[in-house]
Parts: C-alpha cells; structure tokens; sequence
C-alpha cells in the first residue's frame, strides 16, 4: 500500500496539526489559569501579601540569583499557603484523571470514585476509625489507614465479583453500586450509634476537606500519581479503543480484561490515596473530564491530561472560593466543589448541542 | 495475499451449539458471503476467526494457526469491521481512523502514520469529513470510516459484520462497491456476514450458507441462490431470476409465518 501524498492529503495532515494545537492551546490556557490562581489563592488570609511577593517568594527558591523575597513572604508562602495550593493542584488533578479513567475502561459517563464504591468505603473507614477507634494503623494514621485500606478493598471486590460474572462495564458498575450501597449502610449505622461528636467529626470528613494538607501528603499524592499516572497515558490509545466496544478493542489487539483491571486499579489507587487525606470530594472525578470532553473531545491521549489540569483547577478554584465567601470561616471544600462547577457544567452542558459522550 | 482455512470449527453457551464443526476455505483476494437466517452463526463465525471468541477446532491463517497467534499479530492480519449501529464514539473521523494503526505504533504517532490515515480518508473519500465528530456521521458514512480503520491495520484479511444493515439502497451499493474494489485493489481476503441475498449475488465470489451452525452449501451464488434453498433455509417461498448472468431473490411469502389474505 503505498502512501501517495496528494495535495489533498498533506491538506489534511494540516488540519489535523491546527487541531492537536488546539488542544494543546487548551491545555496552556488552563495551565495558565493554574498558575495565576495559586497566586491569588495565596494571598488569601490574615496576613497581608501582595501577587507579586508570591511568586517572587516561590521563584527565588528555586532561583536566588534572580528572584529576591522577604523572610515574612517566604515564611506565609512556603510555610502556610503553598503547600495547601499544591494539595488542591494534586488532589483535583488525581481525582480527575481517575474519573477519566474509569469512564473510559467502562465506557460510563457516570462511572467515578461514587459509583464504584470507593468514597463510600473510604468513608466506612474513617468513620469506623472515628466512631469505634479501630483500625489497621494507630495514632494519627488511623483514620487515613482505614480509608486507605478499606478503598482499596472495595475496588477489589468490586473486581472479585466482576470477575465472578465476566469482567464487563456493566458487572463492573453494578458491582460498584452494590458495594456503596453496603459502605453507606454500615457508616450510616455507625453514625446511628455514635455519639453526638463523633457523628460530627465522620460527618465533617465525609464533606471534604484540604485543612489537613502538609507537605508530607502533597508528595504522597504526588508520587503515586507519578507510579499510575504514565500507566494510564501509556494505555491511552486502548482506553479509546475500549470506547468503541470490547469486540473492536480485541480486534484492534487490546488485552481488554488486562487493561480494564489494571486501569482500574490504579484509578481506585489514587483515588485511595487522596481522599484518604482529604475525605471524600465529589463532583471533581465526575465533572472535570466531561468538561475536558466537552472542550477538546474524548481522545484519551489528550483528555487525560486535560482532566489532570481541569480538575485542579477546579478544585484549586472551589478552595480558594471555599476560604472566602464566608472569611474567617472556612468551607468544607467538598460542597464548594458543586457549588462552583455544576453551574458551569450545565452551562457547558446545554450550550452544547451535539452528543460528547 | 492470504487464505483462510477452518477444520472443524464449533462454539457454544452454556451447552447449546451456535456453531458446530464447520469446514470452510477463503481464497486470496476473495470475498466469501456468509448468509442465512439470523441466529445461523454468520456474525458468531466471524469472531471466532478474528479471536474474539474462542472456538474449538481450527483456523489456519496461511497454515498459521489462529489459537498460537496473540493479539497484536492477529490485529496486524485481520481487520475486523462491526456494524456501524453498535459503535458509539467520541472521537472525529481522523482519530477513528488513526486507532487502525493502534497494532503498528507505539504510543507516539508518526508521520508515516499520519499518512496512512490519510490516504484511507482520501480513499474512501472522507476527506471532507476528516475534522468531524465520528457520532455526527450518518450510517454509511460511519460504515465507511469503520472500513477506512480496518484498512489502516493493513491487514490480509478483512471482517465485515453485516456493513449494509441500516443503509439504504445508495450506500448499500456504494459500501458494497467500495468493499469489492479494495479487495481486489489491495489484495485481501474478505469474509462478510450478509442479510441481502441480491446484494450477496452482485458482490461476492464465494457464498457460504449457513443453517444451524453448519454449511449447509458452500459455493458461487449462481449455483446456491436458488427457490429449493431459500425455502429450505429460510423457509421463504421466492423466486429466482436471472440478470447479467447473476441470480436475484423476489421473496413471495413466508411458509410457516404468514397469514393468507385469500
């Protein structure tokens, strides 16, 4: 077969160059949207610094020869603000690319870290932590080992049952739905017989939060996302083809079960690992990639890193709104989230005539 | 160029037999027809042969044997075309064609890549087309994209799940006539599960006719489309005439369904 180059055809490569840059135009808008954020979102609080000294603080880390900055900028970025930042930057980006994923392998626009079961074992955890103090790691890690542990439990029998019936998008989601029905039953009989704080403290969790951030749980999150994350890029190319069905993706010489289980394993282990910290945030799985989707379409090779890149905007923008709409008292991210993104997401929704999905 | 042979082919659910012990043989640059009645094992056969299901007996692929080949071989032998009302995608033309070269490249696209994609689209004349959202397409230009993927995989052998279901008459010609010109033009086998016997007559070389999960005939249409056959696999009576030395099909009533007005 041979490739002739017709005027026509190198036309065409053309097109398709202008179209992969509008992507990546997309992609630079919301990094830019990213940057500008976090220096607005750290300036917020009770000590007063400009835009300017941001940025001027965090550049003369990494360049002292260029970048001056003042001990107290220095002292609030890096030792207050920042690292809550980078939490929201990591945190959306992980949940989002999770949701992504998982609505890819399972070809389910509703397919997230809810539907599968995986928030509400998280929060079975901590509230079994919280309510009863027992857990499978003591002290400060009892709460985020459970949630941990027992997300990454649901994903396994999730898999376990699935794998029982043939592992399929269909067997896979009821299976999910099964199991949070489950983890909602026992945290709601928790609660039932918790006492009044307790109850407040599993109620306070299950709501969402990044005032636990640290620098130490950034680069957690950060480095699993390392591990999983180049895995899910990899397959990306099989996740468009498992889009267009099981039959064609076998055709096309994807290991469809292979990469099912292990695409969703690693989704449900960033997933773990984040909400284990942050408690369980909705909407950013669900919502950040139909946006991306919405914008720049369903090829995984670009909706991947643009669901990372949505979602922490998003969540870096729900943050910085939950920390000021009602300053001094902070909002459980978790209901800004919603707040903030289902306006935009029916927006995007209606205006958007024709079928994404 | 390639040919396909298949010795005792059977497959089955839960202990019925869907296909059982089938014998068959596509020659190099021939388009075999798979007709019969639904649920004869037309659509079943061809995913037995693509290693979408996993049959008993054997496939030999130029005397490879299909069970020994992985996925990625196999992917780089066979293309396989569904029909285009199953396949929901939210990626355009050019992206759904590009996923042929999925069995060829890495996860990077090269620009020999970009070219092949390039050369189906113009092929099959999508060109127009390119930039737009696969799930806009109506049926026979979603089939055609389907063929321009298969095509992409360069394969020696190309599936076709019924593509002229849900078209109508000039996109079932142009399909059909697209179909028998690559073949022919780039050298591979087909084998093609098909409702329309008229449209089987016109295009194939070969027919196979299915019952039951066995070949009930297997041959050139002039020699099986004939009124004993329709009525004793589709239980229709018809009648048979000839045009430019080519039999076609004027189904007159069902035997055992109808209801008789007179």
């Amino acid at each position: 077969m041979n490739s002739e180059k017709t005027v026509r055809g190198i036309e065409l490569r053309d097109e398709y160059q202008k179209f992969i840059g509008r992507k990546v135009l997309f992609f630079l808008a919301l990094i830019l949207g990213i940057i500008t954020l976090s220096g607005i979102a750290a300036t917020l609080g009770s000590a007063e610094i400009s835009v300017l000294d941001v940025y001027s603080a965090i550049l003369a880390r990494f360049f002292p020869d260029y970048f001056q900055t003042t001990w107290f900028a220095e002292t609030i970025v890096w030792g207050l603000r920042l690292h809550r930042i980078l939490m929201a930057i990591v945190a959306g980006a992980g949940l989002s690319v999770a949701g992504a994923a998982m609505q890819g392998i399972l070809k389910n626009p509703l397919a997230s870290e809810f539907t599968l079961g995986v928030s509400s074992a998280a929060a079975f955890g901590a509230a079994l932590a919280i309510v009863m103090g027992a857990g499978f790691a003591g002290g400060e890690f009892l709460i985020i080992g459970n949630a941990f542990i027992f997300t990454l439990l649901a994903s396994f029998t999730v898999y376990g049952l699935a794998r029982y019936k043939g592992i399929t998008p269909e067997t896979m989601i009821l299976a999910g739905i099964a199991i949070m029905y489950l983890f909602s039953a026992m945290t709601s009989f928790l609660q039932y017989v918790g006492q009044s704080e307790q109850v407040q403290e599993v109620v306070f969790w299950m709501m969402g939060s990044l005032g636990r951030s640290s620098w130490d749980r950034v680069g957690i999150i950060t480095a699993v996302l390392i591990i999983c994350y180049p895995y899910l890029i990899l397959k990306s190319w099989d996740i468009n083809a498992l889009g267009a069905g099981d039959e064609t993706a076998k055709s096309l010489g994807v290991n469809v079960e292979r990469t099912r289980v292990i695409a969703m394993m690693l989704s449900s282990l960033i997933t773990a690992s984040i909400i284990c910290f942050t408690g369980t945030i909705g909407f950013i799985g669900l919502v950040g990639p139909h946006i991306v989707r919405m914008a720049i379409g369903g090829d995984h090779r670009f909706l991947l890193p643009g669901s990372a890149l949505a979602g922490a905007l998003l969540l870096l923008g729900a943050d910085t709104l939950a920390r000021t709409v009602l300053s001094p008292v902070i909002l459980p991210v978790g209901i800004m989230t919603s707040f903030l993104g289902v306006p935009f997401f029916i927006y995007l929704f209606m205006k958007r005539r024709k079928e994404f999905w | 160029m390639v040919n396909i042979t298949i010795k005792g082919l059977s497959f089955g659910y839960n202990g019925s037999k869907i296909l059982d012990g089938l014998d068959l043989v596509v020659g190099d640059s021939e388009v075999l027809g798979l007709v019969g009645p639904n649920g004869s094992g037309k659509t079943t056969l061809i995913k037995c042969i693509d290693k979408i299901l996993k049959p008993k007996g054997s496939i030999l692929l130029d005397g490879r044997e299909i069970e020994a080949m992985n996925r990625q071989e196999i992917a780089r032998c066979i293309g396989y075309v569904p029909q285009s009302s199953s396949t929901p995608l939210a990626t355009t033309v050019f992206d759904t064609v590009l996923m042929g070269r999925r069995p060829h490249m890495s996860w990077r696209v090269s620009p020999a890549d970009i070219d092949k994609v390039a050369e189906m689209i113009e092929l099959l004349h999508l060109d127009d087309l390119a930039m737009k959202d696969f799930s806009d397409l109506s049926g026979g230009q979603k089939q055609k994209v389907l063929i321009a993927r298969a095509l992409c995989q360069e394969p020696e052998v190309l599936l076709l799940d019924e593509p002229t279901s849900n078209l109508d008459m000039k996109h079932q010609l142009e399909v059909m006539e697209i179909i028998s010109s690559l073949v022919k033009q780039k050298k591979v086998s087909a084998v093609m599960a098909i409702h329309d016997l008229n449209l089987a007559s016109r295009f194939v070389d070969k027919l196979a006719i299915l019952k039951g999960g066995k070949i009930y005939a297997a041959g050139e249409p002039r020699d099986l489309i004939s009124t004993e056959n329709i009525r004793e696999v589709y239980g229709v009576e018809a009648m048979v005439m000839n045009d430019l030395d080519r039999p076609f099909v004027i189904p007159l009533r069902s035997l055992n369904g109808g209801i008789a007005c007179d």
